[in-house]
């Protein structure tokens, strides 16, 4: 029975998709609302059903397996469609379905008067349903199908309003970016297929564990990080994600910060002996995330588009989160996912509910003085800041984000160093944008009110946010570990904490940086215009990695491949034909009809003959 | 089984009588109803002929065979395997989507026009099927002549000059292959004493290895020119520029596979050892052929040039797959074909209605689609996704496989097709960027002032099935898979109803 | 008057043969080629009739007879084809612009 339930929380949405595409437009807008959010309502009940059957009654395998049908079998080679739920799953799935349906709750009020909304709420279940079959696919080219079906689902929404060029340009980027990532991951499955001659994820962690120590696993590993990498928005192949803020505000809360983002944590989470297996590999898992973290962050410092802000710090909060892999805290990984799914999501509903109030205008500068106007939209931006922020005791991100730091503590002091410079630049660019868009004096007037499909969502949300992190905590405070209690079966006991006065420094830096960003950004002494010398716009430009692809690569294989657009062995073909037409024209103006030259012609040729033919 | 030629007689005399029901007619769609008939009775046969023929019985499905030229050794000798039916089926599948969408609103003459797509219809069911490498030839060449015909009646602009070069690199290349079988039959004639032209019989002709190499390299280049390999892909791009559409739709979809199932058939199985000794070659043209078609997609304006040299790059997985040596590319390049033959006949079919409605191919002069043409850009759209190698598509499969194959022999091989998947995201996303999305073009509202008809029903019905078909192929290709593998040619049927 | 050998009849065919072919190449009339073929017909008649008188055999003689006739039957239709071309109206007999004949 709960078994069954597997396939049918991914079929609600994708069902849905159907019915929605199929339509194509031709139901009124309430009914498109009504199935998108309601075929994810169900699924999110079905899975809050299966959650609770699990977790009365574990199995002893602690993995509920469900096979679906066996996808491709061929000498050496076999596959299956082939769902599982362990905890780890069993958290991505609630994350996914729970948020997601806030978020199509939310979008049902933000999109409610677009004339595409068939299309909106088609391509956003479609979505869920990838996101479903990443999450559950006990095999990695199952997973694989549910890792490009999110890309081209981003793909979709980032171009949703295609009729400016700018997002479909974003769009197209976002996808090629994360392809590439994807085609190393491929390489990594055809790595692993070669030598395992499967793709079963538990098969191949057996192998892998038991098998001896080779070049196979540092490869697939090092393979396996491009394609999580991309996905999620780490260096080097982070440049897509800010330009992918062009979509709809609901589409960057559901795909670009709360779950497909995520996708690459999940992938290394999943397989995790294997990168344990390889030293290496970890180390370069948390440098990806350290690096990423703090350019990040600086780079969120200096923006001015609200959403771009999000989207820096969206790719920051993933960096702990890789981090946090990297150093082989990966309870702490997952727990920093699911609250960062919780603070980012509400985060961005909030800013979408600015930016729908204030005109579609992005820029923060634009904005100032709101808090007054909209005092619930600005509660709930608070308490998604406060949480991103990391104040202490009150919010979600101030557990996760200490878990993390304690892990990397362990790992290397100096990890620990620079994510706590990330935390203080976090509470300074997040309090920066509250501080500017919510206080000071008032640049826009805002206009129309927050309707109750979107301010329901916010306020779950909000709550989750603060109190989602009770759910697990330092022994210091309070000896609650439901987490890293239900995952344990997979990632083992977490490790110690540390020393106390790790907690204290944890707690101290985020109130610092809000202190900072008061005394810079408080609403008498205000500055009104972003920071213009060459650091902060070379941080505002994401640091100048755009350009750099952009002439090392993108134009040079653009210009070459114009210059060879009549394709240069046609024009090889080409010119052999011209030889032979030129060679037929001299040769046929000997046929010139006059009688005379062809006899000429006739007596010389004679002449030859004869005289070849008394040579010898 | 006397179905096998009727499967080629049908369409043949199916074309005559569509000619003949239109006959000094002017504007008769009789002849339509003919050929739609006449498909209808394919698909009806073909499903006869699978649901009768020997399953179980070995790798050879159906057999027929009867003198021809006694004299010569030369037999009308059928055999079809897994293979051939799987091939057999994305040609009646495709005769759909060719005639009831492309051909239905043909100008001049449409009994001619139907009577040369059905004689070409004929001549690739004769190519799958034939075992007798001279009827096999004749076929070959049937094939080409009615298409060669079509292009020069009902193409575009420049139509005469992609005919003569479609002409010249398909004929000219047959007859190097032509060539290869009279040295094939006169080697094993000096070899054994016996004249004949039977697959199965010269399949065991001892060969020298030079020259064992030297005839498979005939039939090489012929089926290479076909496929297309880099650097014989250069009369594609004309041709299906310069194509009808429905002319697009049948080379794109099947006539391009004869040159992979030749591969497959007359040079992978007929001279394994001389085809392992290539096999290194081949893998770097497939590789090749994929990275140059996809770098060249990318620079395209033509619509249509851009889908064809898509072709050529979707067609060099096929060439690593066959020539990975191993079963599991062979099936591999198997159902990429027939999900190329979809995915890319379809999009044919999209870039020949566009040109309908909008009289151009240049993308340049499109964009913004969407708003005008919902229904075809969303179809587009799919399309375009399929294409690029969307796992749940059939074409994932078929990439997968020969990829896996490939890295089994060679893993730089296989990571540069690889790169070849990202190459195909980019093109395709900038095709369908170009044309469907983005603003609307600003000379749109004066080159059609009549907004142009988005896809109605009809055209609906058939692409959605290719859909249905294209997914399908994608998350169950298992059948497919299973029949794919080819029957190897030392297994000799026992043909029935051999005449002494 | 003695017999003259082959040999000078053979340098008096190739003489003859040599002026009915410049007369082909140079001359522009149409009558004046018909009548140069003429000569190098009988030029080759003669090299024949030589090398039979030579031989003793009697095949030079009957092949004399055959490109008399042939000579013949080769004048009527030339002659014909210029009394058509004159019928056409065509008024000249200048052998250059016969290919701008057309249809």
């Amino acid at each position: 029975m709960d078994a069954l339930l597997l396939p049918l929380i991914v079929f609600c949405p994708l069902l849905a998709a159907g019915i929605l595409f199929v339509s194509a437009g031709r139901m009124p807008a309430r009914a498109s609302c009504m199935i998108g959010a309601g075929s994810v309502g169900l699924s999110a009940l079905l899975a809050g059903r299966l959650a609770a059957s699990f977790l009365a009654a574990p199995l002893p395998a602690g993995t509920l397996h469900m096979a679906l049908w066996s996808w491709m079998r061929v000498e050496g080679f076999s596959t299956r469609i082939a769902f599982a739920l362990d905890p780890l799953s069993l958290v991505m799935m609630l994350v996914v379905t729970g948020v997601g349906f806030l978020i199509l709750l939310y979008a049902c009020g933000y999109m409610h008067d677009d004339p595409d909304i068939a299309r909106f709420f088609g391509c956003m279940t479609l979505f869920v349903a990838a996101m479903l079959v990443l999450v559950f696919s006990s095999d990695l080219l199952s997973l694989y199908i549910g890792w490009e079906g999110v890309g081209i689902c981003s793909y979709l929404l980032i171009g949703f309003w295609h009729t400016d060029t700018a997002n479909v340009v974003a769009a197209r980027k976002a996808f090629i970016v994360t392809r590439i990532g994807d085609a190393a991951m491929l390489c990594g499955l055809l790595l692993l297929a070669t030598q395992a001659s499967t793709l079963d994820i538990a098969a191949l962690l057996h192998i892998v564990a038991t098998g001896p120590a080779q070049l196979l696993p540092a490869t697939a590993a090092f393979l396996l990080l491009g394609g999580a990498a991309a996905k999620s928005a780490q260096v080097p192949l982070q440049t897509w994600l800010p330009d992918a803020m062009a979509g709809p505000t609901p589409v960057s809360a559901l795909i670009h910060a709360a779950t497909m983002v995520t996708a690459g944590v999940y992938l290394i989470a999943r397989l995790h002996p294997l990168f344990m297996a390889v030293p290496v590999a970890m180390k370069a898992v948390a440098l990806v995330g350290l690096i990423t973290l703090l350019l990040a962050a600086g780079s969120a410092l200096v923006q001015t588009d609200i959403k771009r802000i999000l989207a820096y710090s969206t790719m920051s909060q993933i960096g702990y989160m890789f981090l946090a892999l990297g150093s082989g805290a990966w309870q702490a990984a997952i727990f920093h996912l699911v609250t960062h799914a919780f603070f980012k999501a509400l985060l961005f509903m909030a800013a979408g509910a600015v930016i729908l109030r204030v005109h579609h205008r992005q820029d923060i500068y634009q904005m100032g003085g709101l808090a007054p106007a909209m005092p619930v939209v600005f509660s709930a931006f608070l308490a998604g800041a406060a949480a991103l922020a990391g104040l202490p005791l009150l919010t979600a991100g101030f557990y996760s984000k200490e878990m993390i730091l304690q892990g990397a503590w362990h790992a290397n002091p100096l990890l620990w160093a620079g994510a706590l410079l990330g935390a203080f630049a976090t509470a300074i660019y997040i309090f920066r944008c509250v501080f500017i868009v919510f206080l000071g004096t008032r640049h826009t007037e805002p206009t129309g009110r927050t309707g109750a499909t979107m301010a329901i969502p916010l306020a779950c949300l909000a709550i989750l946010a603060l109190a989602g992190g009770w759910m697990e905590m330092p022994d210091t405070i309070a000896p609650v570990h439901l987490l890293s209690h239900l995952l344990s079966p997979l990632f083992g006991t977490a490790t110690a904490e540390g020393p106390s006065w790790l907690l204290w420094a944890g707690s101290l830096v985020p109130l610092a940086g809000v202190g900072v960003a008061w005394l810079l950004w408080r609403p008498r002494t205000q500055a009104r215009t972003a920071p213009e010398d060459a650091i902060a716009r070379l941080a505002r430009t994401g640091w100048g990695f755009d350009t750099l692809y952009d002439t090392l690569l993108v134009r040079p294989f653009i210009t070459l491949g114009r210059l060879n657009q009549s394709d240069l062995c046609d024009r090889l073909s080409d010119a052999t034909a011209a030889t032979t037409r030129a060679g037929s024209r001299m040769l046929s103006r000997m046929q010139s009809g006059q009688v005379r030259r062809y006899a000429g012609w006739i007596a010389a040729g004679t002449v030859v003959a004869l005289c070849l033919g008394i040579r010898p | 089984m006397i179905a096998l030629p009727a499967l080629i007689l049908l369409p043949a005399t199916g074309g005559l009588t569509a000619w003949l029901s239109d006959r000094g007619r002017q504007a008769s769609s009789l002849s339509w109803w003919v050929a739609i008939t006449t498909i209808l009775l394919q698909a009806l046969l073909l499903l006869f002929i699978t649901c009768t023929a020997e399953w179980g019985h070995g790798p050879w499905l159906a057999h027929f065979s009867t003198p021809w030229i006694p004299a010569l050794g030369i037999a009308a000798r059928m055999d079809m395997d897994g293979l051939s039916l799987v091939m057999l089926w994305l040609t009646t599948l495709l005769s759909f989507p060719c005639v009831i969408l492309s051909a239905r609103d043909v100008g001049e003459q449409p009994g001619l026009f139907h009577l040369l797509l059905l004689a070409t219809i004929a001549g690739i069911n004769g190519v799958f099927l034939a075992t007798d490498l001279f009827l096999f030839f004749f076929f070959w060449e049937l094939m080409l002549v009615p298409m060669y015909v079509l292009i020069l009646q009902w193409g575009h602009e420049d139509r005469r000059r992609a005919a003569i070069k479609f002409f010249l690199f398909t004929q000219g290349s047959g007859l190097l292959m032509l060539v290869a079988i009279l040295g094939l039959v006169i080697l094993h004639q000096h070899a054994t004493g016996i004249v004949t032209f039977d697959y199965f019989v010269l399949a065991d002709t001892p060969l020298m290895p030079t020259t064992a190499m030297v005839l498979m390299l005939g039939f090489f280049v012929a089926f290479a020119v076909k496929l297309p390999v880099v650097p014989l892909h250069v009369w594609l791009p004309d041709t299906h520029t310069q194509a009808p559409t429905a002319g697009s739709v049948l080379l794109a979809g099947i006539l391009l596979k004869t040159g992979g199932y030749g591969l497959i058939r007359f040079v992978a199985l007929l001279f394994p050892e001389a085809a392992a000794r290539f096999a290194p070659v081949a893998l770097a043209l497939g590789v090749a052929g994929i990275l140059y078609g996809a770098w060249l997609s990318l620079a395209q304006d033509d619509m249509k040039r851009l889908i064809a040299y898509s072709s050529v790059s979707h067609l060099g997985f096929v060439l690593l797959g066959i020539f990975s040596g191993s079963p599991m590319g062979m099936r591999g390049a198997v159902v990429q074909m027939v999900a190329h033959g979809l995915s890319t006949g379809a999009l044919f079919v999209i870039a020949g209605s566009l040109q309908d409605r909008l009289h151009t191919r240049d993308m340049r002069r499109m964009g913004g689609l969407w708003q005008a043409l919902p229904h075809l850009s969303s179809v587009g759209l799919f399309f375009a996704i399929a294409s690029l190698g969307l796992p749940g598509m059939g074409n994932f499969v078929g990439e997968f496989l020969t990829l896996l194959a490939t890295w089994r022999v060679s893993p730089p091989m296989a990571i540069l097709g690889t790169a070849g998947l990202v190459l195909s995201a980019v093109y395709s996303l900038t095709m369908v960027g170009r044309a469907f999305l983005g603003p609307p073009h600003a000379g749109q509202g004066t080159i059609h002032t009549p907004p142009p008809a988005d896809f109605g029903p009809r055209q609906m019905t058939v692409l959605s099935l290719t859909m249905a078909l294209l997914l399908l192929l994608g998350t169950y290709p298992q059948p497919v898979l299973d029949l794919s593998l080819p029957a190897p040619a030392h297994a000799t049927p026992q043909p029935e109803g051999l005449h002494p | 008057m003695s017999t003259p050998s082959p040999t000078e009849a053979l340098l008096l065919a190739s003489i003859l043969f040599a002026t009915g072919l410049l007369g082909v190449l140079a001359r522009r009339n149409l009558l004046l080629m018909l009548m140069s073929i003429e000569i190098m017909l009988n030029a080759a008649a003669l090299a024949f009739i030589a090398a039979g008188a030579r031989w003793h055999a009697a095949q030079g003689q009957v092949m004399f007879l055959m490109i008399l006739s042939l000579a013949a039957a080769e004048a009527a239709v030339g002659l014909a084809i210029i009394l058509r071309l004159h019928a056409a109206g065509r008024p000249t007999l200048d052998a250059d612009t016969g290919n701008r004949l057309k249809g």
